[in-house]
């Protein structure tokens, strides 16, 4: 190996030391910079909630909190509530959450226990690539796949499920339940991908104790493995929930634009996301700009309680590896 | 690694581009679209030096971004509200004026599979439609007019728009007129509380929209329907007889202004007259009063100019209605209010 | 107890399958979306798709030369925001951070995150486009780049941390300092995760309409410069898609080949960068 062309002697007097000095500046100046670059997410978001809570003030202070919980949408009267855009927003959420949890933990558990290593990360790797889809082009396929898909599948739908008031009333196609297995495509990769992470991070003695005392690959993955790896896998699902809160193209396109609340996921609904992209450009006037920003800052405050919730949950499993 | 950094900036400057080029930014009504992107591109064949690029990003957004002076001029089917106009100025310190550009119908467009004959719409009809009280299309309201048509059993799937929309506040308009209970209702606007019904983003999704979905019916602009071929019926006018939309019977409407006021706001809705479309409306170019850079201001008013003689030329091909004579001569002159 | 044993391995071998459906299932929709794409959109795709600019409304032929070059300027500022302050930002923690500080780091930039990017659109609105009074790539650009520091914070961070003790500690054994041998040793050797990490940080914004809507708000014509809106590949695709012009979505089909094609492009040869480093020896 060769010398290296960083030696430097021990600091003696005179020109010597000007040069230490530079180096020693040299340090100061890597630390500031860097230092000013990592304040600068905080400087951002610090000024981003700041903005977003003062261009909402028109709408915070005529409505209060009651902005929450009231249903009307009118701009005509410049009378405005969250309710029907909370509303939609959580049940198309929730909607995606009742079908992308099995699917994706069992997905997960088949690629990190079950499967042959070269079948697993073939597949892990496709399913990644669909996390990198963009929205748009996922919302695009949704309107003209899966919208006439699910037409023709409603009346079997109707025929299994149709006695419950989820599924009553007419369907055009536009609604929750196509906001929401549309959102449910676009979660379904993340919690793969982490619960994947999270399932391969147990220790192996765990799996090696289960299967020694006889256990069946299921039962050791399903009875001990899992429940190890369970709240990291629940972490990777708040996360997915937070992805699907904000979502907004894909939605957009297919929910309906219907500030209404409705039983039926069958109805046209609204969520915030979408309500947001499809007035903002346009709301004339002060209080009605202020009441979509304050809509963003309700978005805003659900995907941090979220977030932070998941965080905990996936840091504390995946870096000590237990679940305790 | 010179070459490396200097090929980069070459690059750079050659995407940067030079901007000897007049761009204008404009925005706003849908209504008018197809119209105005035919002019836009003549223009620019005519004048290579200016790019006009409007957005339709509904009436609603242009007058919005207009008065926050994002963009150089605006678009709208409505004619602004004294508190609109009030707003602008305080804004601005300065007014905004309206320049009529063509005039278009609002047609109720629908999706009926098997349905061939072009329906009749009563003003109650689609009054009592949109307020969600008549909800299968077998209802006498429709049925009465449409002897020997066999409407289904269907509910009706109102389709309206999302967004901010000149096109809703003609819809809206005659509405009001014409039913006291959409008057006390919903009323009159750009974006109303709707009773029933989807939203779509612009004229453009509106059309999808009941392109994709059976026994659905909404408003569009007559152009729209024409172009993607939808079926769109007549609407009865005052003087009770059922009404297509086209050329002849929306410049009919357009007569019914005997003295079109000097700031051009008016409405034509339910207009008298036997030949008269009674869901026509003028569209409005939103200029601002004073333009301070000169050569924006030169490639607004020579457009304006332009728009008012070549560009009445070409609006019935894309079926709309040009002004009337008067109208151009009276703009003709306000053009020299901007400064 | 023979029956009981035969019963596990029924329910074993079920739920393998069972498990197994549910993978094919997942990555069998990338395989549609992708399979759908290319049959509606890889035929459409002509020359004028990449030069022309759009045709008026109603009239075939426009392409969406305007937009490629629209997305493509939106990613080179929003890269030349996001990734010095991103990767910089990385460096602070991985190298020198103090943990009060660097854990409010780490946690504001996974707020940031997990911010909707209408949200971020919103902001950049009121931040650039209202006081400048017009819109422009400068607001896009900005939007993205914003959107893109989070993730690039994080991965800067983590690909820096991998990099072992080993390493940084010869190098200062040599007698470099240490900001020597961070950016002669450390960097380099966290290369390829760091390039990779970049590369999929774009392909992730490269697909973000929401935040352009009311930023580069859209162009019919060449955008000359930075301060004039500017059309971008996925807000063509949107707006193509939402309308009843059969021409038109034509093009948004074509267009969602391309952006596909380039989005997933960049993923595969980041992952396979990493692999290869991966089971190179370290």
């Amino acid at each position: 190996m060769s010398a290296p062309a960083t030696t430097i002697d021990a600091p003696p007097e005179g020109r010597a030391r000007s040069l230490w000095k530079r180096l020693r500046d040299g340090d100061e100046i890597a630390h500031t910079v860097t230092f000013l670059c990592a304040f600068a997410v905080i400087a951002v978001t610090a000024l981003l909630v700041f903005e977003l809570y003062r261009n909402s003030e028109p709408s915070r202070l005529k409505f209060g909190w009651s902005f929450l919980w009231t249903k009307t949408w009118d701009p005509v009267a410049g009378k405005f509530g969250a309710l029907p855009f909370i509303y939609g927003t959580i049940v198309t959420s929730a909607l995606a959450m009742i079908i992308a949890i099995p699917l994706g933990v069992g997905a997960a558990i088949f690629l990190a226990e079950l499967a042959p290593p070269g079948i697993s990360s073939a597949l892990t790797f496709l399913i990644e690539l669909l996390a990198a889809v963009p929205s748009v082009i996922i919302g695009f396929l949704g309107f003209f796949v899966l919208l006439p898909a699910l037409l023709r599948a409603e009346p079997y739908i109707r025929s299994a499920l149709g006695w419950t008031p989820l599924f009553s009333g007419p369907f055009y196609g536009v609604s929750f339940f196509t906001a929401g297995v549309v959102l449910s495509v676009m979660i379904v990769p993340f919690i793969i991908s982490i619960s994947r992470e999270v399932i391969l991070s147990v220790p192996s003695d765990q799996r090696e104790a289960a299967l020694a005392l006889g256990a069946t690959r299921w039962e050791s993955t399903w009875d001990v493995v899992v429940p190890f790896a369970r709240k990291g896998i629940v972490g990777s699902i708040f996360l997915a929930l937070a992805r699907s809160l904000g979502e907004t193209m894909a939605v957009t396109m297919v929910i309906g634009n219907d500030p209404k609340i409705s039983a039926s996921l069958f109805a046209p609904g609204y969520s915030i996301a979408a309500v947001i992209a499809n007035e903002f450009a346009e709301a004339t006037g002060d209080l009605y700009q202020g009441a979509l920003i304050e809509l963003g800052l309700v978005l805003f405050a659900l995907t941090i309680i979220i977030n932070g919730a998941a965080r905990i949950l996936v840091v504390s499993t995946t870096r000590k590896g237990t679940s305790q | 690694m010179i070459r490396k950094v200097s090929g980069a900036i070459l690059a750079l400057v050659l995407i940067a581009g030079v901007a000897s080029a007049q761009t204008i930014t404009a925005g706003g009504a849908t209504f008018p679209y197809p119209m105005y992107s035919k002019w836009f591109d003549e223009y620019h064949k005519k004048v290579p030096s200016v790019s006009i690029n409007y957005q339709s990003i509904g009436s609603g957004g242009g007058v919005q971004q207009v008065t926050a002076g994002t963009l150089d001029f605006g678009a709208s089917d409505y004619a602004l509200t004294d508190a609109q106009l009030k707003e602008f100025h305080d804004k601005r310190g300065f007014n905004v004026l309206a320049f009529p550009t063509v005039l278009g119908a609002d047609v109720p467009a629908y999706n009926l599979p098997g349905v061939t004959a072009v329906l009749n719409f009563t003003p109650e009809a689609l009054a009592g439609i949109f307020l969600g009280k008549i909800t299968k299309w077998n209802d006498p309201a429709i049925t009465g007019p449409n002897p020997g048509v066999n409407l289904p059993n269907e509910n009706i799937v109102v389709v309206h728009r999302s967004d901010g929309s000149g096109t809703t506040f003609i819809w809206v308009d005659y509405l009001c007129k014409i039913s006291p209970e959409w008057d006390k209702g919903p009323g009159r606007g750009a974006s109303v509380n709707w009773p029933t019904g989807l939203g779509g983003k612009g004229n453009e999704a509106v059309a999808g929209l009941v392109h994709q979905t059976r026994f659905s019916l909404g408003y569009v602009e007559l152009t729209y329907a024409l172009q993607t071929k939808m079926a769109y019926g007549n609407v009865k006018n005052s003087a009770g007889v059922f009404m297509k939309a086209d050329l002849a019977s929306v410049t009919a409407a357009s007569a019914a202004v005997k003295d079109m006021p000097d700031d051009f706001r008016v409405s034509i809705t339910n207009p008298p007259g036997k030949g008269a479309y009674p869901i026509a409306s003028f569209t409005w170019l939103l200029v601002p009063e004073k333009i301070s850079d000169p050569a924006k201001k030169k490639a607004i008013t020579d457009f304006l100019g332009w728009m008012l003689t070549d560009g009445q030329n070409v609006t019935e091909a894309l079926s709309y209605a040009k002004l009337p004579a008067s109208v151009v001569a009276k703009e003709k002159k306000a053009i020299a209010k901007i400064q | 107890m023979t029956w009981n044993k035969a019963r596990r391995k029924t329910v074993n071998v079920f739920m393998l399958a069972l498990t197994g459906l549910c993978t094919v299932f997942a990555a069998g929709t990338l395989v549609y979306i992708l399979g759908y794409l290319f049959v509606h959109g890889a035929s459409s795709l002509s020359w004028n798709f990449f030069t022309k600019l759009p045709a008026p409304v109603g009239e075939a032929g426009g392409g969406m030369a305007n937009a490629i070059l629209g997305s493509a300027k939106l990613l080179l500022l929003a890269s030349c925001v996001g990734v010095p302050i991103g990767f910089l930002g990385g460096v602070y923690l991985a190298e020198f951070g103090g943990s009060g500080f660097s854990s409010a780091v780490r946690y504001t930039t996974d707020l940031l995150n997990g911010v909707p990017s209408i949200v971020m659109g919103i902001f950049a609105y009121a931040l650039i486009v209202v006081p400048q009074k017009h819109f422009s790539t400068f607001a896009g650009g900005l939007a993205l780049g914003v959107i893109m520091l989070p993730i690039a914070i994080r991965s800067s961070e983590e690909f820096l941390r991998n990099v072992p003790l080993a390493l940084r500690e010869g190098a200062m054994a040599l007698g470099a300092s240490k900001s020597k041998a961070i950016f002669t040793v450390v960097i380099p050797a966290a290369k390829a995760g760091i390039i990779t990490g970049i590369m999929l940080n774009l392909a992730r914004v490269a697909g973000e309409t929401a935040p352009l809507l009311f930023t580069a708000f859209g162009n019919r014509f060449w955008s000359p410069g930075w301060n004039q809106p500017t059309a971008a590949l996925p807000e063509m695709i949107f707006r193509y898609s939402i309308s009843a012009y059969d021409d038109w979505h034509q093009q948004a089909w074509s267009a969602g080949f391309v952006l596909l094609v380039l989005v997933l492009g960049v993923n595969i040869v980041a992952r396979l960068i990493l692999a290869n480093k991966a089971h190179v020896a370290r």
